[in-house]
């Protein structure tokens, strides 16, 4: 999936023919009713706070983040599949947030998603053929005989065997049934997919044959890619953009190079730092950022930046004042991080360790944490 | 002698399809303060192996002997049993959520833990542990946290909950199955960065369970590769990361995205793990091996030692010169297979070559 761009360094933005999808300060609350016929609104959770990214034409973004970290509720507002707060969702030119059903149903087509669990999103008492063939009869496009015909070409094109076209999901391994997601999924011949975890339930070497396969697809179709992973290895080989996300914001994006290589955030220091790497030496000579806590409830989100009760180098203003997302003095200029005091090259983060953890819950972040820090 | 002996180790369970042969002759060791890793894909036996040790595997054929201390544990009777379970070989599952009962407050669970074993410790005292506990593996205010319920807990701290009431009588080998894979990457690092100061500290022996080579890379002493219910190869860390013999082996860290090769495309291993009722006949990987020979079609390879260690052994037909991932090893297993490789063998090797995830992997 390293697509030409990858060579290109990082050149002047973006023209707006390059992209697909531009995200604008989207807010995602969910409404928490309180007890009673009336069910007041008690609070919300804000599972998504203000978001804006890009999505290129033909290229990934690879979006990382931790479980409550909101990426989930992000893709499926960008897909319509949940109506949003507030914000802009621009697709291929239209603002497509806030659409009706029907005005919706034409970019539906063109926005397509597959699932982390190909076990839950395929329909166990239904046969293949018909799974793949929905969009079809959904979208009226294509019925009979060109129908069949359709189906079979693209199990053939996702690897699976089009005489198979009667067997039931049962049949299928669980490789293969993220094939069948795959396949349904190519049908309306959509410019962007978004896969949730497409990789994360299977074996090792099957989530290579998958990779591949998108890969494969990319190019041939000119998809366009929103993937979200947990394994930072998957996501640095699948993508061209990385986009992190901590408690319903984006604490840094950019190209993957600079973001992978040089982190600025801490946050994405940590997470750098605790991916498990394959490689005995390696892990060996690494130095883990052990963060403190868990990630608050987005109920009641930290005040400030919200990693600062987790964070290693947090300082007062941490508590008071949001960091803007902004490009910072030395980096590429599509690398932006939302950071006080940002890591510097070479800091090391890690004499914090400690599993006397601090408590998770917002306000008495900092505690045994206040590091010998240089501010920016 | 080591404290954990498994020798041929076999576990088979009868179902209406047929038999399911989970584990197929599996030997092994794990000393005092060691840590063994054993890595496979879903369906490889890891998961039956270590219930079967414990007792927990009611209704299948087992054989085999695996001694602890002394005692086979193949032998002991349920009352028997239970008295080491828990004492002496303690367990921590994947899903802490399941593993521990929604209904008491995590504290009791504990103090239920230390009493079922050791009657003579009073109530009081019990509790007083499970504070003591819960404190030890970073629960932040333990004193007031033993009185919440499981579900008043993150998935990381049910998961250091599961390690306090694994510590909570002092066993000897802990068996580690997938601890962290239901959790995020920083909670991971914290949970097996307490397992191994906690094991460090004790002396305590771990087996850890896991597909995840990043997890063994970091925590493992010594790696067990099982496939298809077999040990596909033994060694330690090192040999098996950077001195891979047996073709699963190598075809599993290829498989693996890695930045620092920086190649475009992954080698997948082509096709799937293969069922456990029908296993393939000689070697059980040579459906999907790009070295498939004659030999592996009919005869079933054993563990043989491929290193100067003698520790590190594979069980696969190639010479011991094909070890490593280095030019001179990818000859060596081109060498043996242009020698060994007849009609039958190249029928295979085609099949494999044909299916569309081949695309870019390496044929011999």
């Amino acid at each position: 999936m390293t697509s030409p761009q990858a060579a290109t360094p990082a050149a002047a933005p973006p023209g707006e023919d390059d992209v697909l999808v531009r995200v604008e300060n989207l807010v995602k609350y969910f409404p928490i009713r309180g007890p009673g016929l009336l069910a007041r609104t008690v609070g919300h959770v804000q599972a998504v706070d203000g978001v804006s990214l890009e999505l290129r034409r033909g290229q990934t973004l690879g979006l990382v983040g931790e479980t409550g970290s909101g990426k989930t509720t992000l893709a499926r507002c960008i897909a319509g599949l949940i109506p949003i707060t507030s914000g802009r969702v621009i697709f291929d030119g239209h603002d497509i947030a806030g659409l009706s059903r029907r005005a919706m149903r034409p970019y539906r087509r063109d926005i397509q998603m597959i699932f982390q669990d190909p076990y839950g999103s395929l329909n166990p008492r239904r046969r293949v053929g018909s799974i793949i063939g929905d969009p079809f009869a959904v979208h009226h496009t294509a019925s009979g005989a060109a129908r069949k015909r359709a189906i079979q070409e693209l199990m053939e094109r996702v690897g699976l065997n089009p005489e198979h076209y009667n067997r039931f999901p049962a049949e299928f391994s669980g490789g293969q049934r993220q094939r069948i997601g795959l396949a349904r999924a190519l049908a309306l011949r959509p410019k962007l997919i978004i896969a949730d975890e497409p990789v994360s339930a299977l074996d090792v070497s099957i989530q290579a044959q998958i990779l591949n396969l998108l890969a494969d697809l990319q190019n041939d179709f000119g998809l366009t890619y929103l993937f979200i992973a947990h394994d930072l290895e998957v996501v640095r080989h699948v993508s061209n953009q990385v986009t992190v996300m901590y408690l319903g914001r984006i604490c840094e994006q950019g190209p993957k190079d600079p973001v992978y290589e040089k982190p600025r955030h801490p946050y994405t220091a940590a997470l750098l730092s605790a991916a498990p790497a394959a490689d005995p030496d390696a892990a060996a000579a690494r130095q883990r950022i052990i963060l403190t806590g868990d990630i608050p409830s987005p109920i009641n989100p930290p005040s400030g930046c919200r990693f600062h009760p987790r964070c290693p180098k947090a300082q007062d203003l941490c508590h008071e004042q949001d960091p803007p997302l902004e490009t910072k003095p030395g980096d590429a200029p599509e690398h932006q991080t939302a950071c006080h005091f940002p890591v510097q090259p070479g800091e090391d983060l890690t004499t914090t360790s400690t599993i006397a953890a601090a408590d998770a819950s917002a306000g008495t972040g900092g505690e045994g944490s206040s590091l010998t820090g240089g501010a920016a | 002698m080591s404290l954990l002996e498994v020798r041929d180790l076999r576990v088979s369970f009868r179902t209406a399809d047929g038999v399911v042969r989970a584990v197929r002759g599996v030997s092994f060791d794990v000393d005092a303060g060691r840590t063994i890793g054993i890595v496979g894909e879903s369906g490889s036996g890891k998961t039956v192996l270590t219930q079967t040790l414990l007792g927990l595997t009611p209704g299948a054929e087992v054989s085999g002997q695996a001694v602890f201390d002394g005692t086979d544990l193949l032998a002991l009777d349920e009352e028997q049993m239970r008295r080491v379970r828990g004492a002496q070989i303690a367990v921590i599952f994947q899903d802490p959520l399941t593993s521990l009962h929604p209904l008491y407050k995590v504290g009791w669970q504990i103090s239920e833990m230390i009493r079922s074993h050791d009657k003579s410790v009073s109530k009081a005292a019990a509790a007083e542990k499970s504070v003591e506990l819960l404190d030890r593996v970073g629960i932040p205010h333990p004193r007031q946290r033993v009185n919440d319920y499981p579900h008043q807990f993150s998935g990381g701290m049910r998961q250091r909950a599961m390690i306090a009431m694994a510590l909570s009588l002092s066993p000897k080998l802990i068996i580690a199955d997938e601890p962290t894979t239901a959790l995020d990457a920083t909670v991971q690092a914290q949970i097996l960065d307490l397992l191994l100061r906690l094991q460090r500290d004790s002396d305590t022996a771990l087996i850890m369970i896991t597909h995840d080579l990043g997890v063994v890379a970091d925590i493992a002493d010594e790696v067990l590769v099982m496939y298809a219910g077999r040990a596909a190869e033994i060694a330690s860390k090192r040999d098996i990361f950077y001195r891979p013999h047996h073709p699963y082996t190598k075809g599993l860290l290829e498989s693996i995205p890695n930045s620092s090769a920086g190649a475009a495309r992954l080698r997948p291993i082509t096709g799937q793990p293969p069922s456990l009722i029908n296993v393939p006949s000689g070697c059980a990987f040579h459906p999907r091996c790009a070295y498939v020979m004659d030999k592996c079609l009919t005869d079933e390879p054993v563990l043989t030692p491929v290193g100067e260690d003698g520790f590190h052994q594979s069980a696969c037909w190639l010479p011991v010169s094909a070890a490593g991932l280095s030019e001179e090893a990818e000859e060596a297993r081109k060498r043996s297979v242009g020698e060994a490789r007849g009609e039958a063998a190249a029928k295979v090797a085609e099949e494999i070559a044909d299916r569309p995830e081949a695309e870019g992997s390496v044929i011999a």
